[in-house]
């Protein structure tokens, strides 16, 4: 304890004696974010490692609140000729961003400044998801994956072994199981059309919007009232009746449910771990698994989400510069394996992997190896390597208002989802009739 | 009344410029913005600006989840307001008596107002969230019916309601009371008189000259819970369960600043400012015609 606080105490000073003269020289690179709590600290550390590193340019990391308000930030500061030099966009603002005609695409940034990137070390489904001709039109920075969750405690009080259901039908099994023994909710799952209908999908290698989910093109409608679809839905909507799903509201709400100790198994991002890992301290043991699977559906792969970095257009050379230096040290292994670690998020190079692997990273923390196995076990297909949907928040609001109706028992599945199908196909033509 | 006259031409307009240039910018400019933009497709950066005739309007009045939350917003403001007013005033009535502490009974009673609505809402939410708010948990030793809003629409929207009431009581109260202390109290000894009982004196004398304050405060608790109520919905339900809670202002934001569909949000303003216009103007050419000043 002296001794960090010996440590703080020479930063400190370093800081303070060391700074100010070279920072009039240095070039300033605005870096506008929405992580908060322990992942806004991660930011701050990953800008002071960056501005330790070298005395060129000083990367200032600002929290612009949630991601919807950076994005509106961002675009406000755009339009009145302010805008960052990096921002901070998720993954449902991909296409919004790419055809906004606002961004510097990061792979012609990198060559413009003749900093050599192996793209390819880049894991697939992040790579996917991220590129258009096989060019990464924005930095990957935090991505992560849905994984299953269990709570062992409940699972050992239902008599049940410890080993996570692999399958829908065993999700239904167990979950009926763990209700019986008092559980208050066997299943759940946060960020519901994530989880349930948009990974399902793709995990199946079931086509969720036309246009191979946009990537060949503006998508025009969803396809999610297909077999599956409605096969999956038709599922929860008797589980919710049965008693055996919770659902727990829209977002990560759900989380404050497992989190509590209620959920027996559970949905949500692998970027769950760390908080997880706080709420359940002292109170409950929990294990993860890779996402069940429904028998008879082909393999394809979980898709990612999360943000990744866009540099704006509107900046001087030598500040673009500065933004190449800067993603050449986020890309760098020592780096993402450090992130990866400290998150919970997907390291997203193969070197990083391998890093962590070898560090024993893995067998420490082996819930943080469900996601990257399951990622890198799937296939990747047109219908698994992403969704690239325009007005995608839009679209997201009204499958997950379907999805109410539909846990309710207002609505019958295929009603539902074709209610959903038809509202975001109104949703999707107009983002067309705009980029016509 | 005496008249004033300015002996300088100009003084007087120069006293009021600061106000009409705060109402320019910040009322008729983002108004007359926001018409302009409804009769465009624009794109979030402002690169690409389409015109689009009446094409978002018409948009709007085909969506049936549209109309579907007019009429949530309509029920939603009137239950609103007359359940909040009537509950004020009696409460009001009852602040009114002479009772020991009544100062501490009346400045609890408005505390509520000084509370953002945000943080109303999230009070509400700790009270009644479904798995660890403290209602229910105290109604499941009562009866195994599972008040979860999550996904049942009529229990998300009562809770609102009743948050929104909650919200906006302190403020009625304080203005009933305001208008109970006016009323002199010689003309309720003559209803007495009169052999009157209290609730007759109440609804003979009583209401009827509190007409102007009820009046007034109908329009703002109108205007509170079509537009102010935002905060509150926005922290405890995002208007869902499907759309039960989406009321008009709620669906304009969220269509503009989380959906970056701005023409279509744009039109939604507009439809709202033609709603407000609307019912100012009927409120002062009908209600007024029946207070009593």
């Amino acid at each position: 304890m002296e001794r960090r606080a010996g440590i703080v105490l020479v930063l400190t000073v370093v800081l303070l004696v060391g700074v100010p003269a070279p920072a009039l020289a240095k070039t300033e690179i605005q870096w506008w974010h929405a992580m908060t709590a322990v992942l806004g600290e991660r930011v701050n550390e990953i800008a002071a490692k960056f501005n330790a590193s070298q005395n060129e340019y000083e990367v200032k990391a600002i929290y612009k609140g949630s991601y919807p308000d950076t994005l509106n930030a961002a675009i406000a500061a755009y339009r009145a000729k302010q805008p960052p030099h990096i921002v901070q966009v998720f993954e449902v603002g991909t296409q919004t961003m790419l055809s906004s005609g606002a961004v510097y695409p990061v792979f012609q940034l990198m060559r413009d400044n003749g900093i050599a990137v192996d793209w390819n070390d880049l894991i697939g489904p992040v790579k996917s998801y991220y590129s258009t001709a096989g060019n990464l039109y924005s930095m990957a920075f935090n991505s992560s994956t849905p994984i299953l969750f269990y709570n062992k405690d409940l699972f050992k009080k239902a008599g049940l072994a410890d080993t996570p259901p692999a399958t829908w039908d065993e999700v239904e099994a167990i979950a009926k199981k763990l209700t019986g023994a008092g559980a208050k909710c066997g299943f759940s799952a946060a960020w519901p059309s994530w989880t349930l209908v948009e990974n399902m999908h793709a995990l199946h290698d079931q086509p969720f919007a036309d246009h191979a989910n946009g990537f060949d093109g503006l998508a025009t409608r969803l396809q999610i009232n297909g077999a599956f679809g409605v096969t999956m839905m038709e599922l929860l909507q008797r589980g919710a009746k049965e008693g055996w799903f919770t659902y727990n509201g829209r977002l990560n709400k759900a989380e404050a449910n497992m989190g509590g100790g209620e959920c027996g198994i559970f949905l949500s991002s692998s970027a769950y771990i760390g908080n997880l890992t706080r709420a359940s301290e002292g109170k409950f043991t929990w294990g993860t698994g890779p996402l069940p699977r429904m028998s008879g559906y082909p393999q394809g792969n979980s898709i990612i989400g999360g943000a990744t970095l866009w540099v704006m257009k509107g900046a001087k050379p030598e500040e673009y510069t500065g933004v190449a230096q800067f993603f050449k040290y986020l890309a760098s292994t020592e780096n993402q394996a450090w992130w990866a670690g400290v998150t919970g998020y997907l390291p997203l190079t193969n070197a990083a992997v391998k890093a962590m692997e070898s560090s024993g990273h893995f067998q420490k923390n082996p819930s943080q190896r469900t996601a990257v196995t399951q990622m890198l076990g799937g296939k990747t297909t047109p219908n698994s390597q992403g969704i690239r949907l325009g007005n995608f928040a839009s679209v997201r609001d009204a499958i997950e208002e379907q999805m109410e109706n539909i846990f309710s028992g207002k609505k019958a599945a295929k009603q539902g989802l074709d209610d959903a199908v038809a509202k975001s196909g109104e949703i999707l033509k107009e983002f067309a009739a705009l980029y016509k | 009344m005496k008249r004033f006259v300015f002996r300088n031409r100009w003084l007087p307009y120069a006293l009021v410029a600061p106000q009409v240039a705060v109402t320019l910018a910040f009322f008729f400019w983002p108004a007359f913005d926001s018409l302009r933009l409804s009769l465009y497709r624009a794109s979030p950066f402002g690169d690409r600006l389409i015109w689009a005739g009446f094409a978002n309007f018409e948009r709007l009045f085909r969506d049936p989840a549209y109309l579907r939350s007019a009429l949530t917003s309509f029920v939603f403001s009137f239950v609103v307001t007359f359940a909040g007013l009537a509950l004020a005033l009696l409460l009001a009535s009852f602040a009114n008596a002479k009772i020991r502490g009544l100062a501490v009974y009346r400045s609890l009673l408005l505390w509520p107002y000084g509370i953002a609505p945000a943080i109303g809402g999230i009070i509400w939410l700790f009270i009644f969230h479904p798995s660890y708010g403290i209602l229910p948990w105290v109604l499941s030793f009562v009866t195994a019916y599972q008040f979860n809003w999550f996904l049942k629409g009529w229990v998300a929207m009562t809770l609102i309601v009743m948050a929104a009431i909650w919200k906006q009581f302190g403020y009625n109260l304080a203005f009933y009371l305001a208008g109970l202390q006016a009323i002199e109290a010689s003309v309720l000894e003559a209803a007495s008189v009169d052999g009157a009982g209290p609730i007759r004196r109440f609804f003979a004398v009583t209401f009827p000259l509190l007409s102007p304050v009820t009046f007034f405060l109908f329009t703002l608790n109108m205007t509170f819970s079509f537009f102010d109520t935002f905060g509150l919905i926005h922290s405890v339900t995002q208007g869902g369960p499907g759309d039960a809670t989406s009321i008009l202002v709620y669906r304009a934001w969220k269509d503009g600043f989380e959906g970056l569909q701005l023409g279509f949000s744009a039109a939604q303003s507009v439809v709202l400012m033609a709603l407000v216009i609307l019912l100012t103007a009927f409120q002062f050419r009908f209600a007024e015609k029946r207070v009593t000043y």
